[in-house]
């Protein structure tokens, strides 16, 4: 279980600033849904907390700062799974989820025996003992997607970033994936924060919503408090109806300009 | 690994049974043999019966060819799948950044300024010069590459090879244009040669293939985690651009070193690793150690009709290896294709 607090974060890109100000809590064991246009920086927000780009600010982690630590020490907290991972075709599932033990080896070391076992057990919890011995080329989407998060799962990391992470997947396949990290986080106490493109999967699955816009927080909180015909309106530039379900869900339907 | 070592062991045997002149084949074993501690005669009693002049023929000129063709046949390979696995590209060699085209100017500058009268020098000017020259090209290309941002993307490094080889290539060009008498002896050194090879070349190249060689292994496992990405492996917490600079230090090293003594002999880096990977699968913790004992056997057996064929005189190793490793590969291919 691990909190997450952004203090003043700031990133540029040459003299671009494509996240400037971004102050946020994320509580422990929370799934926050980062929302918003295109080119708003949700993808630039987690690069920056996987420590790949460079920031100004402070990221905090259970109460010290993520800059304070070394490399593989931030890598055993934060597992990233980037929007477009590169799954090479000849590697095996089982070489490709033992990967995600990277950070817990030192630099001239092997994994153990150990290591091993627990990664044939991410495998097994996770059913994907089928698909572990095959190469990633042969793979379809949806399996591919689930060794990526077997992946990731393998780091052990408190806090899980996931970049639209079922971009490329059909509609099933979207929610198995999300169904699959909702579990982990129940199981696992994870922290997970995803930047999302569709809208009703992200208020289905997060508990809170911060919607950005040109790199800062425009609205943050509950699902029903974002998601808002009004403000995706006037953040998006779309007409949108939302309806609300009996369950609670959240519906976002897009709507013909002209009818 | 431990049967591609045995491999290994079998070819340098072959190597050392063959050749003009000489003892009969089958005594170069027992030969061998019979000066380990313990075989000999005052122990299990292997006498082989070779004649001292027999037995130099075998330790002087033998020998030191088939070692070196193995420690080239090595550090080329892993070389080349060090290479390839830092710029994640399977078409690279370890010629890439400059190393032989840099090495082939040294030795060029060598054989037009100082020409014979090198033969009366203590020591032959010209792996020194050709070492030094290779290294000397690789960091060049480091750093045009790195001042274009190239730590962070490979492709600017391999660009920045592209154009320092074709740099040291027209000074070379030059050089021969405007010196046609050495035109043949640098020719000859640019198609790779092991006929001279003597102990003296072993040991003037072990040093620097050992440290190669050593690093090369403790970073496969980094080079596994690099397949992925730059930006996942950094997520991994790997340190990509120490890794990729250690690296590459490492197979220029040795890629220097053999080049220095042997010249340039391609194919084996471009292709053994290929071999290897469709002989055992991807993964460098595999890949990594066998590119070493398949690389070196390789070698020794291409060496074989190199110094058989036309005997006495020698067809080029170069030559050889495109000859053997070509259609070898093709079929490699062809059978892989078909299981899949």
């Amino acid at each position: 279980m691990s909190s997450v607090e952004f203090r003043h974060l700031a990133v540029k890109y040459g003299r671009r600033a494509v996240i400037h100000d971004f102050s946020m809590a994320v509580a422990s064991g929370s799934w926050v849904g980062l929302i918003g246009p295109n080119g708003a920086g949700k993808s630039s927000l987690l690069r920056a907390v996987a420590g790949l780009v460079k920031y100004s600010g402070d990221i905090v982690v259970d109460g010290s700062s993520l800059s304070l630590r070394s490399r593989s020490r931030r890598a055993s907290l934060v597992a990233y799974v980037p929007q477009e991972p590169i799954l090479p075709d000849e590697m095996t599932g089982r070489e490709y989820v033992m990967l995600g033990r990277t950070p817990h080896i030192g630099y001239f070391g092997h994994p153990t025996k150990s290591e091993r076992a627990m990664v044939d057990d991410v495998i097994g919890r996770l059913g994907l003992d089928e698909i572990a011995p095959r190469h990633l080329g042969v793979l379809s989407g949806g399996e591919r997607q689930r060794l990526v998060i077997a992946r990731a799962l393998a780091t052990e990391a408190p806090i899980l970033l996931l970049d639209e992470p079922t971009s490329a997947l059909d509609i099933g396949h979207q929610q198995q994936a999300f169904e699959l990290v909702e579990r982990l986080r129940r199981e696992h106490g994870l922290t997970v924060i995803s930047a999302m493109h569709d809208l009703t999967l992200a208020g289905m699955y997060s508990d809170r919503l911060a919607l950005l816009h040109e790199g800062t927080v425009v609205a943050d909180g509950s699902v029903e408090d974002v998601l808002s015909a009004e403000t995706l309106a006037e953040f998006y530039g779309v007409r949108v109806t939302v309806h609300r379900e009996d369950d609670g869900t959240v519906v976002v339907v897009p709507r013909r300009e002209q009818l | 690994m431990s049967l591609s070592a045995l491999v290994l062991v079998v070819i340098a045997c072959v190597g050392a049974m063959t050749g003009p002149a000489g003892p009969e084949w089958w005594r170069v074993p027992l030969a061998l043999l019979e000066r380990i501690p313990g075989f000999g005669e005052s122990g299990l009693g292997i006498s082989s019966g070779v004649s001292p002049l027999e037995w130099s023929i075998i330790w002087d000129i033998r020998m030191p060819r088939v070692v070196l063709a193995g420690i080239v046949g090595a550090t080329l390979s892993l070389g080349g799948a060090s290479y390839q696995g830092v710029f994640r590209n399977p078409l690279v060699d370890p010629y890439l950044l400059g190393a032989a085209a840099g090495g082939g100017l040294g030795a060029t500058i060598i054989f037009t300024t100082v020409g014979s009268d090198r033969l009366d020098w203590p020591v032959d000017p010209v792996p020194l010069v050709a070492f030094v020259f290779a290294l000397g090209t690789v960091t060049l290309t480091y750093l045009v590459g790195a001042s274009f941002g190239g730590m962070r993307t490979s492709s600017t490094l391999v660009l920045a090879g592209v154009a320092m080889v074709s740099l040291t290539t027209a000074i070379q060009t030059f050089i021969l244009q405007r010196n046609s008498d050495v035109v043949r002896v640098v020719y000859n050194w640019i198609l790779g040669r092991l006929a001279t090879a003597s102990w003296g070349d072993v040991v003037l190249v072990l040093p620097y293939v050992a440290l190669s060689t050593t690093v090369l292994l403790f970073h496969r496992r980094h080079l596994d985690v690099l397949r992925v990405g730059d930006e996942e492996a950094a997520a991994l917490g790997i340190p990509v651009a120490r890794v990729r600079l250690t690296v590459v230090a490492a197979a220029t090293l040795g890629t220097a070193a053999v080049v220095a003594v042997s010249g340039l002999i391609g194919f084996v880096g471009l292709v053994v690793p290929h071999m290897v990977r469709l002989m055992a699968g991807s993964t460098y913790r595999v890949v990594i150690p066998l590119a070493v004992t398949v690389g070196g056997a390789f070698l020794i057996l291409a060496d074989i009709p190199g110094r058989t064929l036309s005997s006495p005189a020698e067809v080029p190793i170069g030559v050889v290896t495109a000859f053997i490793g070509a259609p070898f590969f093709i079929i490699l291919l062809r059978t892989r294709q078909v299981s899949r």
